[in-house]
């Protein structure tokens, strides 16, 4: 049989980011797979030692920059975990909310860019247009679109503005009925069901030894969740449940991100009403002791996200370490092509969520 | 082929008699002034068609790419403005460099580059690939694209709104409108 | 904590921080030292020649079933560079972070690829910013830097800055 490895990028329209995705075929079907990473690499952890602690605020937001505030508040975590902290009820209760809305924001990514994979352009209009509406209440809230510098050590920059929870509710109501008319689209959809469902099937003990977390191991039926097995912010006061789905397969995972988006809107809907009144900030001390460590961990929308910090002594980090969710699973998405047809690949590696910018870091 | 040898000239070879013929043409449009002719007439033609259909190529690196998805939504809506992405380079006229190159990738985007017919464009959007953008410090990453290929227009901001980015596609319909390339796109 | 041993595909459970640290001990007494241990953190060293008994212990008497991050760190005055790891177990809902400690001139240490292929990649990262050789790895090669490089980035000796 005539056996040939393709390049699937670094120039590919459905790669996510840039990497390059070499498939070995046999005729149409993947016998083996290769993913190179890398093009994306700044050494970020080693500009991260030359800069002081907040200059790495802006930084840890262009590490991910689908889910920029679920970065900022990783990293602001760590160094408070480092500094033993406690930051203020209020600033934990407007983290929550900015962190779920951020969420949903990174999921409508996700399902533009799976949409645009498979074909769709209906998907990506209308899940770019209802990211439109969070984007604008992180725009009243910090001022910016996409990398907002939110987060600080020891809180948030700023305190909500006015109207705050009557524009959520606004947004929360009216997306909540959109994600019906977007939900049915799709699973209605029997071309769409066809593609996705029993591809990319990866089994739950096989993901939880390799590392895959977050919504890919929930979508293979492992129930965990970080933000209710080791809660941080108020994840602990909320009442939500953890979303997943039993068969493994590229559909399973989809489900269990649309699940987590309405999910999102349950805690935002109780953070908002539990909100206490208080200081949003405190200032933290400008220096680390030499040799004191602390990390973090946290559920980010593509999985678990850790960072490991070590003091310097002055105001320098000695080493900032990053894990990325999603470097884990392109590991393992070899495990998930093969033995699928080319033609799967995009339908697959769609619904993993890549985000090359933490991946390479 | 030297027609002082031959003044007849019915004994020439199909490429040279090819090469002969066109050399003609020119030198009588140029004399004539039927080449300047021809131009004022197509240049603005041409010049509005070239401008009206800038397709980029499908090609996100990093945070710009987002947003420059976004100015394909309906809110901001690239599209009314011709730009129709496309995914192989033959097929596009403005390479839109959006993140930070580092030296893994920038072969393959001079590659690009190269692979892509003329007339084309380069646009550098956002800071990274201006001049390096945060990454000044880094090992690895290229401080500006225009270090390897020629760029004309730069979109500043980290990263630019989608109206910062449709309004440097705009400069470039300026820019285009200014060069006026006729038929014969070499004048 | 009960609901937790119900939950689908996750191990018995029930074991916190403590007891795990406990464990631990007793089973490699000269080898692992506990720095710390709370319900649902163990922070310990261990020493280089055991490691890799320990990992097995950990994964199969623990429930020990993910690796969340393998790390270097370099600490060039004292001539030595850790292996930090961060391994998580969803059953117990416990995070161990130990400490592995290898002098700055043999840097070798047993590969726990073969045990979780989460650690994987992690190994293959540290190995091309550190150059920390992880024996028995499948595919000891670098990954992110391009092709060609000859220094390894993240050693403090390695001085940042433009160079391409």
């Amino acid at each position: 049989m005539a056996e040939m490895w393709l390049n699937m990028g670094p120039q590919h329209p459905f790669t996510h980011g840039l990497w390059n995705l070499r498939v070995k075929l046999d005729g149409e079907t993947i016998v083996d797979a290769d993913p190179i990473v890398g093009y994306l690499h700044r050494g970020w952890e080693k500009l991260a030692e030359n800069r002081i602690y907040p200059q790495i605020i802006p930084m840890a937001d262009r590490l991910c920059y689908g889910a920029s505030m679920s970065w900022e508040h990783l990293y602001c975590n760590t160094i408070e975990n480092m500094m033993e902290l406690e930051v203020p009820d209020r600033a934990k209760y407007i983290r929550t909310i900015v962190l779920e809305a951020q969420r949903i924001g990174s999921h409508l990514m996700w399902l533009a860019a799976l949409g645009t994979d498979l074909g769709s352009y209906t998907i990506f209009l209308y899940s770019v247009r209802e990211r439109e509406l969070f984007l604008d209440l992180m725009q009243n809230l910090c001022g910016a679109r996409m990398t907002y510098n939110y987060c600080r050590i020891g809180g948030v920059r700023n305190d909500v503005p006015a109207n705050f929870e009557r524009d959520f509710d606004r947004v929360l109501t009216h997306f909540l009925n959109r994600m019906n008319d977007l939900e049915s689209l799709m699973d209605r959809s029997s071309v769409f069901r066809l593609r996705m469902e029993d591809t990319g099937v990866i089994s739950g003990e096989q993901a939880r030894n390799l590392g895959v977390t977050g919504p890919n191991l929930r979508g293979s039926g492992v129930e965990y969740d970080v933000r209710k097995d080791d809660p941080y912010e108020v994840y602990g006061d909320l009442d939500f449940r953890t979303c997943f789905e039993k068969e493994g397969d590229s559909f399973a995972r989809y489900r269990v991100r649309m699940d987590e988006m309405r999910e999102s809107c349950n805690i935002i809907r109780q953070a908002i009403k539990k909100m206490p009144k208080g200081p949003y900030r405190l200032k933290p001390p400008r220096n680390a002791p030499k040799g004191k460590t602390g990390w973090a961990h946290v559920e980010d929308p593509r999985g678990e996200g850790f960072m490991y910090v070590i003091g310097n002594g002055d105001d320098h980090p000695y080493r900032l370490k990053v894990r990325s969710p999603i470097f884990v699973t392109v590991s393992a998405a070899p495990v998930m092509l093969i033995g699928y047809k080319i033609a799967d690949v995009p339908a697959i590696m769609g619904s993993v969520d890549m985000c090359l910018g933490e991946t390479d870091r | 082929m030297d027609l002082r040898l031959a003044p007849h000239a019915v004994a020439m070879s199909a490429r040279e008699f090819v090469a002969w013929s066109s050399d003609m043409m020119e030198q009588l449009m140029q004399a004539s002034g039927g080449k300047k002719a021809v131009d004022k007439i197509t240049a603005p033609i041409w010049s509005w068609a070239l401008r009206n259909a800038n397709y980029p190529l499908h090609f996100g690196i990093a945070c710009c790419a987002l947003e420059m998805a976004a100015a394909s939504g309906s809110r901001f809506d690239a599209e009314r403005l011709g730009m129709i992405f496309r995914s192989s380079p033959r097929q596009t006229d403005v390479l839109l460099v959006n993140g930070w190159v580092t030296a893994k990738l920038r072969p393959d985007l001079r590659r690009l580059y190269e692979q892509m017919a003329e007339p084309r464009w380069v646009v550098a959007m956002g800071e990274c690939a201006i001049s390096g953008g945060p990454w000044y410090d880094s090992y690895n990453t290229v401080q500006g694209v225009d270090t390897f290929i020629p760029v004309d227009i730069y979109i500043p901001g980290c990263p630019p709104r989608p109206e910062a980015m449709i309004d440097g596609f705009m400069k470039l319909h300026k820019k285009i409108n200014k060069e006026m390339k006729g038929t014969f796109l070499e004048g | 904590m009960g609901k937790l041993a119900q939950r689908e595909g996750l191990g018995p459970g029930g074991k916190t921080g403590e007891v795990i640290a406990q464990t631990l001990v007793e089973k490699f007494p000269q080898d692992v030292k506990i720095t710390k241990a709370t319900q649902n953190r163990v922070f310990a060293t261990v020493n280089k020649p055991a490691w890799l008994n320990v990992a097995a212990f950990m994964k199969d008497a623990l429930d020990f079933d993910h690796v969340t991050a393998v790390s270097g760190v370099d600490w060039l005055e004292e001539k030595k560079m850790w292996v930090v790891y961060h391994i998580t177990s969803y059953a117990n809902r416990v995070t161990a972070e130990l400490i592995v400690e290898l002098p700055r001139d043999q840097l070798e240490i047993d590969s726990i690829s073969n045990l979780w292929g989460g650690a994987n990649w992690h190994e293959r990262e540290t190995y091309d910013m550190y150059g920390i050789v992880f024996l028995g790895h499948p595919r000891m090669e670098r990954i992110l830097t391009p092709d060609g490089t000859d220094y390894f980035p993240y050693r403090k000796d390695f001085v940042g800055g433009r160079r391409v």
